[in-house]
């Protein structure tokens, strides 16, 4: 092991590296780095942390963006199910939606790589969105057309929406208008749970499909026993999803005054 | 659909605890030329009308290809309750492999039976442990209130802000690589454990804080119960969150385990779980000719349907944020 490699330039390297110090000493260091932006080096890539889980944490972002744009299809689709629980809209989307909501992105991902290569409906070339996306979206956008159709349903039966229809509202008014309005509060109000899934998610999604992500990255640098990208990737992906929560309680305070005090 | 739900789990586990009796080969035993064998087929009728079920002998044709054919001349009758197996062949029929084999040539369908118990286990143990947990920070913060609680909560939301997955890869990271299953076993039930409790403690700290104010708590208190009795009091009104929480925690750690397996950072090869199973779909290439290896997915899927099931309609608030969990 290590063959060609002499004490003095074992002790050069750990000297130029930093290992010599306490470790103490380095972890404030690396903490004094962050002030400055500065992630430290990577040793796979041999060169700084920091521009690298930048640009892969913004590929995260991406396909976390279009997964969100795709499941966000299951609003619209959640309140028509809820204002007719036994149309035939929600016959046909309800079995399904049940399925995909238990269909783990790891999983979705796999079924749908499989899919892609039986019968080439979706792409699996390299940096192809297809199958990381869907992976992501199917699921997500099963939970909210579920979440929304039965906030959808109990909106119906509240007292002023109840009050618009009696003051001969149309009824697509009071749908959309009305009810729908009211029905997003509890639909947002497991926005940032829905956001954190999304990110935890993607990191199986990414390895998966081979998306090259924040993920990715993560999962090479622990593989590659890359210390300084590893913290890194992990500090990045807390600072996006501790933006995504921020984000998530915005929205919801815009929707739901009531939430704005608290 | 609550009973459906809970007839899938309960299949599942009757499965898991009878894995050695199921099935039909040893887990880790490859055959050897079985790589990427297709499933073995079960037939019952041939040109000379019905039989036992009873099966052909796979016979490999093209090693390059991975081309399999059935020795038609002869019919292999299944052999019922034998050598402390539920069913197999004779052992000079060839192996019996009801969902193919893997690229090394053993049996997927006893790695899926032995790797329930893994799956399963891991994931009981882990949600068992988060629960126990939660529940006596949360009872404690309660109870207790002022200092001690902010400070309990304040590490738990800490940790509910944290990226769990990645929290999980680096903690498992930073520990030895190559460990043996048992190991392995305890070291991730307690990482799920603890990424696991901070939710429930919040969960059980409002119950407990609300419950604490009601009349017969008061009443207890006045009589000169301590906190710890004052606790026991209390925390049955939690029972009712907890169980939810525990369909919510298990799909969630099902999952983080399967992540973990593929990853390489779980069970070895030698002790499969679903997850270490998967690696071997990981092969795009191979996997529009080998579709069996794709089967834990398809039993991952089937655990947590269960699950979203047993919670069923009326708590579909609840089971959703659980699945927003991944």
């Amino acid at each position: 092991m290590l063959t060609g490699l002499d004490q003095a330039t074992i002790a050069k390297t750990r000297a130029r590296l930093g290992l010599d110090r306490p470790f103490t000493t380095q972890v404030g260091d690396w903490i004094g780095g962050l002030l400055r932006f500065d992630l430290g080096r990577s040793s796979e890539y041999d060169a700084p942390v920091a521009p690298i889980a930048r640009e892969r944490a913004a590929n995260t972002a991406l396909l976390a963006a279009v997964a969100l744009a795709i499941a966000l299809v299951g609003l619209p689709i959640g309140v028509l199910t809820g204002a007719r629980p036994r149309g035939w809209l929600s016959v046909a989307v309800m079995p399904l939606s049940v399925a995909l909501v238990a269909c783990p992105p790891i999983v979705g991902a796999l079924a749908l790589l499989w899919l892609a290569v039986s019968t080439r409906w979706l792409s699996i070339a390299p940096g192809s969105l297809a199958v990381p996306a869907l992976a992501l979206a199917l699921p997500l956008g099963a939970t909210l057309e579920r979440l929304q159709s039965q906030a959808t349903a109990e909106a119906l039966r509240a007292p002023d929406v109840v009050a618009a229809a009696a003051r001969g509202l149309s009824p697509a008014r009071v749908l959309w208008r009305h009810a729908a309005r009211q029905s997003l509060r509890p639909v947002l109000g497991i926005a940032g749970v829905l956001i954190g899934s999304l990110f935890s998610g993607s990191l199986a999604v990414e390895v998966v499909t081979g998306w090259p992500g924040l993920g990715r990255l993560m999962y090479d640098a622990l593989a590659g026993r890359d210390v300084f990208l590893a913290a890194g990737c992990a500090l990045v992906g807390a600072a996006v999803l501790a933006v995504g929560n921020l984000a998530a309680d915005i929205a919801r305070a815009v929707v739901d005054p009531r939430t704005r005090l608290a | 659909m609550t009973r459906l739900g809970l007839g899938i789990l309960a299949l599942v586990a009757a499965v898991a605890v009878a894995a050695p009796i199921l099935a039909p080969n040893d887990p880790s035993t490859p055959f050897s030329n079985r790589a990427y064998a297709p499933p073995t087929r079960i037939h019952l009728w041939d040109a000379g009308g019905w039989h036992a079920p009873f099966i052909y002998r796979q016979v490999l044709a093209d090693r390059v290809l991975r081309q399999y054919v059935d020795d038609t001349s002869t019919r292999v009758p299944l052999v019922w309750v034998r050598d402390g197996r539920l069913f197999g062949v004779g052992p000079d029929a060839g192996p019996l492999l009801i969902l193919g084999a893997d690229p090394l040539g053993r049996d997927i369908f006893s790695r899926l039976v032995y790797g329930a118990r893994l799956s399963l286990g891991v994931t009981g143990l882990g949600a068992a442990g988060a629960l126990a947990i939660g529940a006596a920070v949360g009872a404690v913060a309660g109870v207790a209130g002022g200092l001690l609680e902010t400070a309990l909560m304040g590490i738990a939301d800490f940790m509910l802000v944290l990226p769990a997955v990645y929290l999980l890869l680096v903690l498992r990271a930073v520990m030895p690589l190559s460990l043996g299953w048992a190991t392995i076993f305890v070291l991730m039930a307690v990482l799920f454990a603890a990424a696991g409790w901070p939710r429930v403690a919040r969960g059980v700290r409002g119950i407990v804080a609300t419950e604490r104010t009601r009349d017969y708590a008061q009443a207890a208190r006045a009589i000169g119960a301590g906190p710890f009795r004052l606790a026991a009091h209390v925390l049955p009104a939690a029972s009712g969150f907890l169980v939810v929480e525990l369909v919510l925690l298990v799909p969630a750690m099902l999952v983080a385990e399967a992540t973990l397996s593929y990853l390489g950072l779980g069970f070895p090869a030698e002790r499969p779980s679903w997850g270490t199973m998967l690696q071997d779909a990981a092969n795009v290439r191979l996997l529009a000719d080998t579709p069996w290896l794709i089967a834990p997915a398809a039993l991952l899927f089937v655990v947590v349907l269960g699950l979203q099931l047993v919670l069923g309609t009326r708590r579909e608030r609840t089971m959703l944020t659980a699945a927003s969990r991944w």
